[in-house]
């Protein structure tokens, strides 16, 4: 009595059927590039809280820095393939994902988007290089999932802003060339790019997080800084601006977490077969049969919402609510996973020999950041009852 | 001038492979395919000699239609235009005609100043096409190469095999197969994946490359596999207690075994 273990538990349903061949060969590419740059360092990285940070030009080489975007030295890749490239960096570690996250969909996207033609020229060929490094602050101390209350705010002054405020939480905060700052003015909410070295503008870095701790997470205070109106991104007129970012971001979120999710399971799945206990490995155990049963059934429908989801966004007919789903279901999918395999690996599940427990203490930030699960079950609420429960 | 590089795609060395069939070929269906590691070195080299000295890369590999494959990976990487050589009656093919095929396809490009190979692919590990294909097209051979310069006309490689270091000198056009140790290939860029596409890729087959042959003789490839068993698995080691007599028993073992 002997079993082949499956080597990746997406191929239960044959997930790669329905990508396409440059699609599948940009994930490879993704994946090999973290197979010899990121995996072998990534435990060490994850306990010293340390960013490589070396590994943004390499990054922007590559092209996925901004990759869905179009022009200004980005890949123009569609979205299935952003999703792919998410999904393997974020099986790497969470952190590593989140980084690329901030640059390309919230940062790059937000001048993009909003920006003017020289904001552009001036930021986006940088930031698709990984040279400069890029950060959205639009949470704060005292708004998180209500951005609306943010007390951040921009007042005219002659031709110029001046900027008062704090923003935290804020991913790449104290490594970034350059912020796009959001805030209140007069007219409502408007975004600024704030460049590193701009007085007044200073940065700390959150110590002792259990989790993403291969990624920089920082606080942003501006005192006082000076602004001229060209550093206003002039095409964002309201909560729309940062909005339509964070829906870029999510969609990169629900690939990624499948990621986290794939590498936890062939942790758990290599472990289980190697792992003998009472003259057979446990993976011949009904009882850790149906945890792995379980979370592979969940990974693979997860996988298809995502590639069903990236359709729809390559189609540009996604809706908001319908990234809810997707950020709902599977990042609450993943981090189940990520527990559960932790159980299959007993006590040596909370070395940082193996990746489940990481990836799951990573998921806890996943899980809250760009939406909490409470506020995309009542967005998708809202969209099957018409009532908006939040307000 | 173009440099022509000769790269076959093979199954993962990472994974289980085996042979299937009356003729004990390669089991495609069941391995994971990929470009052959030393060869994806030779194509860096050439595409690092694209980037020098402004040549035109071309890619040419013999198999199966998945191998078209291991062609768009190197034209992801830079290379410029790709020739397929695929036909049913290459199934099986030996070294020597393999070479014979190869040659004729490098043929077809024009203006050749340079052919690269890897000096082996990591499934036949003959390790005698590169020399071959140099001999069929009367072009100096430089094999087993870790290092390489092109300059004014020449080629210069640093021959490394286990028998020694020679530095070999040669005129172009010339025909160079590298060693894994030449360099570290580069990632295919995204931007490089998705041009790929576009480039073009020539589909030839025997008829085209041979249009005068007569097909027996050359077509019957001149080796077959007669039989092929997997190595058997690996066994327990023997643990011997030293209780004096230990030096003894581990010759007696290693005599045994015909080790020493």
């Amino acid at each position: 009595m002997s079993g082949t273990p499956l080597k990746d538990p997406l191929d239960l349903l044959d997930i790669a059927s329905v990508l396409t061949g440059e699609e599948r060969e940009i994930q490879a590419t993704v994946a090999k590039f973290l197979a010899d740059r990121v995996r072998p360092h990534i435990g060490e990285w994850f306990e010293n809280a340390h960013f490589a940070r070396e590994l943004a030009p390499e990054l922007g080489k590559l092209g996925v820095l901004g990759m869905h975007l179009e022009g200004y030295g980005c890949a123009g890749t569609n979205a299935v393939s952003y999703g792919l490239a998410c999904l393997e960096l974020e099986a790497a570690d969470s952190g590593f994902r989140s980084f690329v996250s901030v640059q390309g969909s919230l940062s790059m996207f937000s001048i993009w988007k909003w920006g003017s033609q020289e904001q552009k020229q001036e930021w986006l060929p940088r930031l698709a290089a990984g040279e400069a490094i890029g950060c959205f602050g639009l949470t704060e101390p005292d708004f998180g999932s209500n951005p609306s209350g943010m007390r951040t705010k921009a007042v005219r002054d002659g031709d110029d802003w001046i900027l008062n405020g704090s923003k935290m939480w804020i991913t790449n905060g104290g490594i970034a060339d350059v912020a796009t700052v959001w805030a209140q003015t007069e007219d409502g909410v408007r975004g600024f790019l704030v460049p590193r070295g701009t007085p007044g503008f200073t940065t700390q870095d959150i110590k002792q997080k259990m989790s993403l701790r291969a990624s920089i997470t920082s606080e942003l205070y501006f005192d006082q800084v000076r602004l001229p109106d060209s550093a206003r991104l002039p095409l964002a007129e309201g909560l729309r601006g940062p909005l339509s970012c964070l829906n870029e971001a999510r969609f990169g979120i629900l690939f990624g977490v499948l990621g986290a999710a794939r590498d936890s399971l062939q942790a758990a799945i290599g472990y289980a077969d190697s792992r003998v206990q009472f003259g057979k490995p446990i993976s011949a155990f009904q009882l850790t049969q149906k945890k792995l049963t379980d979370m592979t059934v969940s990974l693979g429908g997860a996988a298809l919402l995502a590639v069903h989801l990236g359709r729809l966004k390559d189609q540009h007919r996604i809706r908001p609510e319908q990234i809810s789903v997707g950020k709902l279901n599977n990042v609450r999918e993943a981090i189940a996973i990520a527990r559960e395999c932790r159980t299959v690996l007993g006590a040596n599940g909370v070395s940082l020999e193996y990746s489940p427990l990481r990836h799951a203490n990573n998921l806890e930030s996943v899980r809250t950041y760009e939406g909490t699960d409470e506020m995309h079950t009542l967005v998708v609420g809202q969209a099957i009852t018409g009532y908006p429960a939040f307000r | 001038m173009n440099i022509v590089v000769l790269v076959k795609q093979v199954p993962d060395t990472s994974a289980e492979r085996t042979l299937a069939g009356a003729d004990h070929t390669l089991d495609r269906e069941s391995a994971d395919l990929v470009l052959d590691e030393i060869d994806e070195r030779a194509a860096e080299e050439a595409l690092t000699l694209k980037e020098d000295l402004g040549a035109e890369v071309t890619v040419v590999s013999m198999g199966p239609d998945a191998a078209l494959e291991a062609i768009r990976k190197v034209l992801a990487m830079g290379a410029d235009r790709g020739i397929h050589i695929c036909d049913d009656g290459l199934r099986g093919a030996d070294v020597v005609t393999t070479a014979r095929v190869l040659a004729a396809a490098v043929r077809t490009v024009a203006d050749v100043g340079l052919v690269l190979a890897g000096n082996a692919t990591t499934d036949g590990q003959a390790s005698a096409v590169p020399a071959m294909v140099a001999d069929l097209l009367g072009l100096p051979q430089l094999t087993h190469a870790r290092e390489l310069n092109v300059d004014a006309g020449r080629v210069r490689a640093e021959r490394e095999t286990e028998h020694g270091e020679t530095t070999l000198d040669a005129p172009l056009p010339a025909l160079v197969s590298v060693t894994e140790k030449i360099n570290e290939p580069r990632y295919p860029s995204f931007k490089g994946i998705m041009a790929a596409k576009k480039k073009p890729v020539e589909t030839v087959g025997l008829d085209d490359l041979f249009p005068d042959a007569d097909g027996t003789g050359f077509r019957t490839t001149r080796t077959r596999v007669v039989e092929a068993v997997p190595r058997p698995a690996r066994v327990a080691g023997m643990r011997v207690t030293d209780d004096g007599s230990a030096g003894r028993r581990l010759v007696d073992h290693l005599i045994a075994q015909k080790l020493v």
